[in-house]
C-alpha cells in the first residue's frame, strides 16, 4: 500500500499541472509573436463554462472540449481585433478580456451551477497502463494529459524546427524589420492569438471537465494568470513550460496534502502558497537572470502599426 | 481587403469625446440584444439599469457610495498607467488598507478617550497600509525587473487570504457567536453621516477631495509633468534627468495609498466592522473606470458614476427583471474593450484598401 502512495502523489500533481501547460504553451506562442495577452484568466474560464455546457448538452467530454477551445478562441479573436487589428493598448485590452470573460462564463454557467458529471474517462492501454508502478503514472491519464504533452512538443517543433516558427519568432523580436521584409506580421500574431486563446479554453475545459469535475464561478482561482508568470519563468521556452508547471502542480499538490494532513497552520496560508510561490519563482528567476539580461520577446507588448 | 492605419498628425479634441461615446453606444446595442436574447425587452433593461437608480434619493446616493471608492481608486491608478506601468492590484490593496484601518478600530474598542483622534488614525492606517502593500511590486520592479503586472496581482489573492485568516482567526468578535465578523465599531471609529438616517457618509466628500487633489498635482505640477512624459515617451524622459526609480516608486505609492484609503472608507463607512469580504471587486471595476475616463481625473469621476450606474441598476435588474447580475460585469468588460478599440479614431487614420495585400510605395 505504502508503496503506492508515491505515484499517486505524481499523478495528481500531473493532473494540476495539466491546466498550467495547456494555458501557459498556448501564451508562450502568442508573446513569441509580440504580443503579451494579459486575457488568459479570462479565457480559461470562459472555456471552464462553455465546455461543462457544451458536454452536458451533448453528453460528450471530447464536444466539451472543442466547445471550451472555441469559446477561448472567439475571445482571442476579439482580443485580436482590439490590439493586431486595432492597435490598441495590450495590457489594457487583456484586463478588458478577463474581465469580459468572467462575466460570460458567469452568464453561460448559470444553469449550470451544482451540476456534477463523471470525469473525463482515464485511458486504459491493455498491458501498458497495468505494468507496476510506472504503468499508471505513464499510461493511465485522460486524453487531456496527453494532449497537453503532444502540444508542447508540437510547440517546440514547430518553432524550433520550421521555416514559419522562424518566422513567427523573427516577428516577436522586431515587426519593423520583418515587415519591411514582406512577412504578414499582423495575419501571423493574430493567429498566434487565436491558438492561444483555444489553448486557454481547453485548458479551462480541463477544469470543470476532467479536474473538478463541476462548474463553480471563477473556478479558474487566478489559473490563468498563474500560466502567464509560468511563461516568463520558463524565458519562453516550451519544454521549461512543462518543467515549470509540474512544479507549480506540485505546490499546489503539496499545499492541499497538508491542509488534508492538517498541520496546524492555517488553511488560509497554505491556500496562499501557489501565489506566494508564484512571486518567489519570479523574484529567482530574475536573481539567476541579472547577467544574461533578458529573453523576452524584444516586441513583446509594443503596438505595430504598419506605415508606408 | 486590408486596413490601414496612419498615425495623426494632432488629436483632434471632437475625436477624442466622439470615440468613447461611439464606444458607449456600441456596447448598449450589443448589451440590448444580449438581454433581447435573454427574453427581456430592450427598452425595459435600459430603463432598469440607467434611469431608475436616478428616480429615489435612496438609489442616488447608493451610486454616489459606490461611484466614491471606484473614482478614488481609478484616480490613483490613473497615475501609474500614464506612467506606463501596470499596478492591476489595487484589490489587494484595498482589502489590506481596510483591514489594517479596521484593525485600529478593534484595538482601540471601548476605550475611554479614544474619540477624536481615532478616526484619523484609521484613515492614515488604512492609506499607509495601502501604500506599503503597492511597495512590494513597486521594489521588486525597480530593484529586481520583476513584471509588476504578475506580482500586483498574486497579491490580491494572498491579501483576500490574509483578510479572511484574521477575520475568523485574531480579530473575531468573542462575543459573535462564531460568526466570522469583528466587533462592532465603536461610534468614533465611524465615518460621520451627511444627512441624519440617510446612508451618505463622509467618504464621499473625502474621495472628492483626492481626486481634485490629484486633478491639480497631474495637471500643475512638475511631478505631473513627469509623469506624462515618461508615459508619452520613456526615453526623452530619461534624457530631461527624470529618475525611472523614483517615479515608479511614487506613482504605486499614489496609487496604492489611494486604494487603501478607498478601503478604510469603505469599512469605517459602509461595513462599520471586518467581515471575510470588504470589496464587491471594487480594485477591478476602478481598472475599467480608469481608462474609460481617458486617465483624466475629471473623465474618471464621470465615469466612476456611469459605472457606479449601471452596477445599482444591474442590482435592479436582478431583482426587477430576473437578468443574471454577470451580464452587468459582461457589459462593463465589453465597454472597456471598445473603448480601448475606439481609441484606434484618436490615434490613426483608419483607411480600408480594397483588394491591396502588401504595403507599396506609390510612384511618384
Amino acid at each position: 500500500m505504502s508503496l503506492d502512495i508515491v505515484p499517486m502523489v505524481l499523478v495528481t500533481v500531473l493532473t494540476a499541472a495539466t491546466p498550467l501547460v495547456l494555458a501557459a504553451i498556448g501564451e508562450l506562442v502568442v508573446e513569441r509573436s509580440g504580443v503579451l495577452n494579459l486575457g488568459v484568466e479570462g479565457m480559461m474560464v470562459s472555456g471552464a463554462a462553455a465546455g461543462f455546457a457544451v458536454a452536458t448538452q451533448t453528453g460528450s467530454t471530447g464536444l466539451g472540449a472543442l466547445g471550451g477551445a472555441g469559446a477561448g478562441l472567439l475571445l482571442a479573436a476579439l482580443f485580436g481585433v482590439l490590439t493586431v487589428g486595432l492597435a490598441a493598448n495590450q495590457v489594457a485590452s487583456g484586463l478588458a478580456l478577463t474581465i469580459l470573460g468572467l462575466g460570460l462564463s458567469g452568464l453561460v454557467g448559470a444553469g449550470y451551477v451544482g451540476m456534477k458529471r463523471d470525469p473525463a474517462p482515464q485511458l486504459h492501454l491493455p498491458g501498458l497502463t497495468d505494468l507496476p508502478g510506472i504503468g499508471r503514472l505513464l499510461f493511465g491519464h485522460d486524453a487531456f494529459v496527453y494532449a497537453a504533452l503532444l502540444l508542447v512538443a508540437g510547440v517546440w517543433w514547430f518553432l524550433w524546427r520550421t521555416r514559419a516558427g522562424l518566422a513567427l519568432r523573427a516577428i516577436g523580436d522586431d515587426h519593423t524589420a520583418t515587415h519591411a521584409l514582406g512577412l504578414k506580421v499582423r495575419r501571423v500574431r493574430f493567429l498566434a492569438v487565436l491558438f492561444g486563446g483555444a489553448c486557454a479554453g481547453l485548458a479551462g475545459a480541463y477544469l470543470s471537465l476532467a479536474y473538478t469535475p463541476f462548474w463553480a464561478p471563477a473556478m479558474t482561482a487566478g489559473r490563468g494568470w498563474i500560466a502567464l508568470a509560468l511563461v516568463v519563468f520558463a524565458s519562453w521556452q516550451p519544454l521549461r513550460v512543462a518543467a515549470g508547471a509540474l512544479l507549480f502542480g506540485g505546490a499546489t499538490v503539496l499545499q492541499l496534502h497538508a491542509q488534508a494532513a492538517g498541520l496546524g497552520l492555517p488553511g488560509q496560508l497554505l491556500s496562499a502558497v501557489p501565489y506566494l510561490a508564484t512571486i518567489l519563482a519570479l523574484v529567482l528567476l530574475s536573481l539567476g537572470r541579472r547577467r544574461g539580461g533578458s529573453r523576452a520577446p524584444a516586441a513583446l507588448g509594443r503596438v505595430f502599426a504598419p506605415s508606408r | 481587403m486590408r486596413l490601414d492605419l496612419l498615425p495623426r498628425a494632432r488629436r483632434s479634441p471632437w475625436l477624442d469625446l466622439l470615440a468613447p461615446a461611439l464606444a458607449f453606444l456600441g456596447a448598449v446595442l450589443i448589451g440590448g440584444m444580449a438581454v433581447a436574447a435573454l427574453g427581456v425587452p430592450p427598452g425595459q433593461a435600459f430603463l432598469t439599469y440607467f434611469a431608475a437608480p436616478l428616480s429615489e434619493a435612496w438609489s442616488l446616493q447608493e451610486v454616489a457610495l459606490k461611484a466614491a471608492p471606484l473614482a478614488l481608486i481609478a484616480t490613483g491608478l490613473a497615475f501609474c498607467y500614464r506612467a506606463n506601468l501596470w499596478n492591476i492590484g489595487a484589490e489587494g490593496q484595498f482589502v489590506i488598507g481596510g483591514l489594517a484601518g479596521g484593525w485600529v478600530a478593534i484595538a482601540a474598542h471601548g476605550t475611554q478617550g479614544a474619540t477624536v483622534w481615532i478616526l484619523p488614525a484609521m484613515l492614515l492606517a488604512g492609506a499607509g497600509a495601502g501604500i506599503a502593500y503597492a511597495m512590494i511590486p513597486a521594489l521588486l520592479r525597480v530593484r529586481l525587473g520583476v513584471s509588476e503586472i504578475l506580482t500586483s496581482l498574486m497579491l490580491v489573492y494572498v491579501a483576500q487570504l490574509l483578510l479572511d485568516y484574521m477575520v475568523r482567526g485574531p480579530l473575531r468578535d468573542p462575543q459573535g457567536y462564531n460568526f466570522p465578523q469583528s466587533v462592532g465599531f465603536d461610534d468614533a471609529a465611524r465615518l460621520p453621516l451627511l444627512m441624519e438616517g440617510e446612508s451618505l457618509h463622509a467618504g464621499v466628500l473625502l474621495g472628492l477631495l483626492a481626486i481634485g487633489a490629484a486633478a491639480l498635482v497631474l495637471a500643475r505640477t512638475l511631478f505631473g509633468f513627469e509623469v506624462r512624459a515618461v508615459g508619452a515617451s520613456p526615453r526623452a524622459a530619461r534624457f530631461a534627468g527624470f529618475s525611472d526609480t523614483r517615479l515608479t516608486l511614487s506613482v504605486f505609492a499614489i496609487s496604492g495609498g489611494a486604494a487603501g484609503l478607498a478601503g478604510i472608507c469603505e469599512v469605517a463607512g459602509r461595513i462599520g466592522q471586518l467581515q471575510p469580504e470588504i470589496s464587491p471587486g471594487y480594485g477591478f471595476t476602478a481598472i475599467i473606470v480608469a481608462f474609460l475616463g481617458r486617465l483624466s481625473p475629471p473623465g474618471i469621476l464621470l465615469a466612476a458614476i456611469m459605472i457606479a450606474l449601471t452596477t445599482i441598476g444591474g442590482e435592479g435588474a436582478q431583482i426587477d427583471l430576473k437578468l443574471p447580475l454577470d451580464l452587468t460585469r459582461a457589459f462593463q468588460g465589453l465597454l472597456l474593450g471598445l473603448v480601448l478599440g475606439a481609441d484606434v479614431l484618436t490615434r490613426y487614420h483608419v483607411r480600408l484598401v480594397p483588394g491591396g495585400t502588401s504595403a507599396r510605395v506609390k510612384p511618384r
